[in-house]
């Protein structure tokens, strides 16, 4: 099943340009693909120095992230993240400092923007995909506007809560996009391991729209999910968009990859790189140069900077917080538990 | 007051709450045109439509994970699980996002979601729909997990339980769905959730139970009084949050405890009951706490399976030997 596509590897564009693109728009995308990818290297940096916890890299997977978030209207539209969505979730405005701080493990790192359309990013594999389904399906009976979009990767789509979810979105016509990041490898296992399958084909088997989408091609990636949130808004419910990507970097930075990435593989795939695809295009059409890519990489280095002033001044986690949320109101036994903790405090200090 | 079963007063009590607030909706296997194999929704669809009265694919992980996402949209989802033992398919939605999203998201997206279950054993049922395991989900933090031994706690809990900020399980005894018959009050009738109920008061032993074990335990009290033991029978009815201090007050009345439930015993709900007993009521205790539960064995076969829950008999032996002590 061959990819959709707009750009091809070389950067030619192969179809028309998605409506809705003009130069500011398009170069934000670059902008935020760049991000990502200057992210990448100062989040790996930090964790490398102690000041973060665990980090998924997101490298190689810029354009389908940046793709499917610019086609969905952020006023509107809620987006229901998987870990590796980095982009996807500043898009739609967490603060970069308040990420860095969740990565860091710090209790203020968990706030979300008070519009309330950005859902917490979901650790255990494909269990927002459910969540994602009831949210969109929830906001047609309240008859609110807008869709929802659900990301998560090619291991995640072996999950039963996936199939579960695109089920339940077929018979309840939930307004949900779901964008499985085919990125090859799920930690160590390959997508050959995962599936004999084609995932986008999954679609047609609970009565779904389906599309395998080149995820290294950023104006596909927007095409297709601006189609999808048409057919969701308008009432033709969900759709499955498979980004065939490829994961550049490790699965986090907890992981080796030199074990099991065949070198020729990874040298080949950095060919296919979505961010050099992009800028090929972008310059040719002249809505690109040295000196606005210079001044973009200036602005992202910025705005990482300030996150990085403001994760310094988070100041430390306040024990307090443990007790804090898990109830509207705090049972007395847990509130027996908080004072409990707050003896055994007092004699360690 | 009108006298109901509890499967009556489960079901009025729905209808009442989804024409009180159109957030309110139903959802689960069969709950729809069939009214759910137990009839607990019956004619629920024909009232408010398919758009509240909802039957679902089957798929419980998708059940509560739409409920999760129907919540955060506005809506006041009541999921039916068919039988409490199918919540295994679902349980890393019920335990570890249902019970958290409050709390991972500081208290931007709660979940006003209740669970209802039918569960619990002696009625024959086929493999995996007996087992009690409210210790499994008593363990997971942020679900409040409620049991009601009469239809008159059906409603009132029924009640509190759709109202309630936070999700709910709200386990319903197969056993207890029309055996159980007892007045309940009309109109709004909440019963708070996180208190105990002092089912039949009494002055030398306590026994601490819930859900259909508090009918076993009423019954083996009045044999019990026929003996000159006045036992006083503690009906749990909230196991998160756990009413401390009602079931210490009680303990220290008497000082002497009986703990009956039906799961197996190792790590069972009862023996967080016996560590807080202990814990409160350590010097007024007169005996050794005695507990009764399933054995350390899965569910048995039907036949075997009244020679595995504890009834009426078991309790009363209990009884007399911590009266004895």
């Amino acid at each position: 099943m061959e990819p959709y596509r707009l750009l091809d590897p070389e950067g030619r564009l192969t179809g028309d340009l998605p409506d809705g693109l003009d130069a500011d728009r398009l170069a934000g995308m670059m902008r935020l693909m760049l991000l990502g990818r200057r992210l990448d290297e100062k989040a790996i940096a930090l964790q490398r120095r102690g000041k973060l916890g665990t980090y998924a890299p997101l490298s190689g997977q810029e354009a389908a992230s940046v793709g499917s978030s610019f086609a969905m209207d952020t006023d509107v539209d809620r987006l229901v993240p998987q870990y590796r969505e980095q982009l996807a979730m500043l898009h739609w405005g967490l603060p970069l400092g308040t990420y860095l701080l969740q990565r860091y493990g710090h209790p203020k790192g968990a706030r979300l923007p008070e519009h309330g359309r950005l859902y917490p990013q979901q650790v255990a594999l494909a269990a927002h995909a459910p969540h994602a389904v009831g949210l969109a399906w929830g906001m047609r009976l309240r008859g609110e506007p807008g869709a929802v979009i659900c990301h998560f990767g090619d291991g995640a789509s072996s999950e039963g809560d996936a199939h579960e979810a695109m089920n339940l979105a077929g018979v309840t016509d939930a307004p949900v996009i779901f964008v499985i990041q085919n990125n090859g490898w799920a930690i160590s296992v390959p997508i050959a391991s995962q599936t004999r399958g084609v995932i986008a084909r999954r679609a047609e088997g609970v009565g779904i729209a389906g599309r395998r989408v080149d995820g290294n091609d950023v104006l596909a990636m927007y095409a297709a999910t601006a189609e999808a949130r048409r057919r969701a808004v308008e009432g033709g419910g969900a759709t499955l968009i498979e980004a065939v990507t490829y994961r550049l970097g490790a699965h986090t930075t907890a992981d080796d990859p030199t074990k099991y990435v065949d070198a020729a593989e990874l040298e080949d795939a950095r060919t296919r790189d979505p961010l050099v695809r992009f800028r090929t295009w972008m310059t040719a059409e002249g809505l690109w140069d040295d000196e606005r890519e210079q001044a973009a990489i200036a602005w992202v280095d910025e705005r990482i900077e300030e996150a990085v002033v403001e994760f310094d001044a988070a100041g430390p986690a306040d024990p307090a917080a443990m007790f804090e949320h898990v109830f509207a109101d705090e049972p007395p036994r847990l509130a027996r538990q908080r004072a409990e903790y707050e003896a055994a405090r007092e004699l360690g200090s | 007051m009108t006298t109901q079963s509890m499967i009556e007063a489960i079901r009025a009590t729905l209808e009442d709450e989804m024409a009180r607030d159109e957030r309110v909706m139903v959802l689960g296997e069969d709950v729809g045109t069939q009214g759910g194999v137990f009839r607990a929704t019956e004619g629920l669809k024909q009232r408010f439509g398919a758009d509240r009265v909802v039957d679902t694919p089957v798929a419980e992980a998708g059940i509560i994970g739409a409920s999760i996402g129907l919540a955060t949209a506005g809506m006041v989802p009541v999921a039916e699980l068919q039988f409490l033992g199918f919540a295994h398919q679902a349980f890393h939605q019920i335990g570890f996002q249902l019970g958290r999203f409050r709390y991972r998201t500081l208290g931007a997206f709660p979940l006003q979601v209740t669970i209802r279950a039918p569960y619990g054993g002696a009625v024959h049922a086929p493999e995996l729909h007996s087992d009690a395991f409210e210790a499994m989900l008593a363990n997971a933090p942020g679900l409040k997990i409620v049991a009601p031994s009469t239809a008159a706690d059906a409603r009132g809990l029924l009640t509190a339980a759709i109202r309630d900020p936070d999700p709910v399980i709200y386990l319903e005894p197969l056993r207890g769905y029309r055996l159980v018959r007892d007045d309940v009050p009309d109109g709004d009738h909440l019963t708070p959730i996180g208190a105990v109920r002092i089912a039949r008061p009494g002055t030398d032993v306590t026994v601490l139970a819930w859900s259909f074990q508090v009918v076993n335990a009423l019954e083996a009290a009045e044999l019990a009084a026929e003996e000159g033991i006045d036992v006083e029978v503690v009906d749990i009815r909230s196991l998160v949050p756990l009413d401390e201090a009602g079931i210490a007050a009680s303990v220290t009345r008497t000082g002497r405890c009986v703990v009956v439930e039906e799961a197996p015993r190792t790590a069972g709900f009862g023996a967080e009951l016996v560590a807080t007993v202990q814990e409160l009521c350590f010097l007024d205790l007169e005996a050794p706490i005695v507990r009764l539960s399933g054995w350390d064995t899965p569910y048995p076969m039907p036949l075997l399976e009244r020679d595995y829950v504890p009834d009426t008999a078991r309790i009363l032996d209990a009884v007399r030997r911590t009266a004895a002590y």
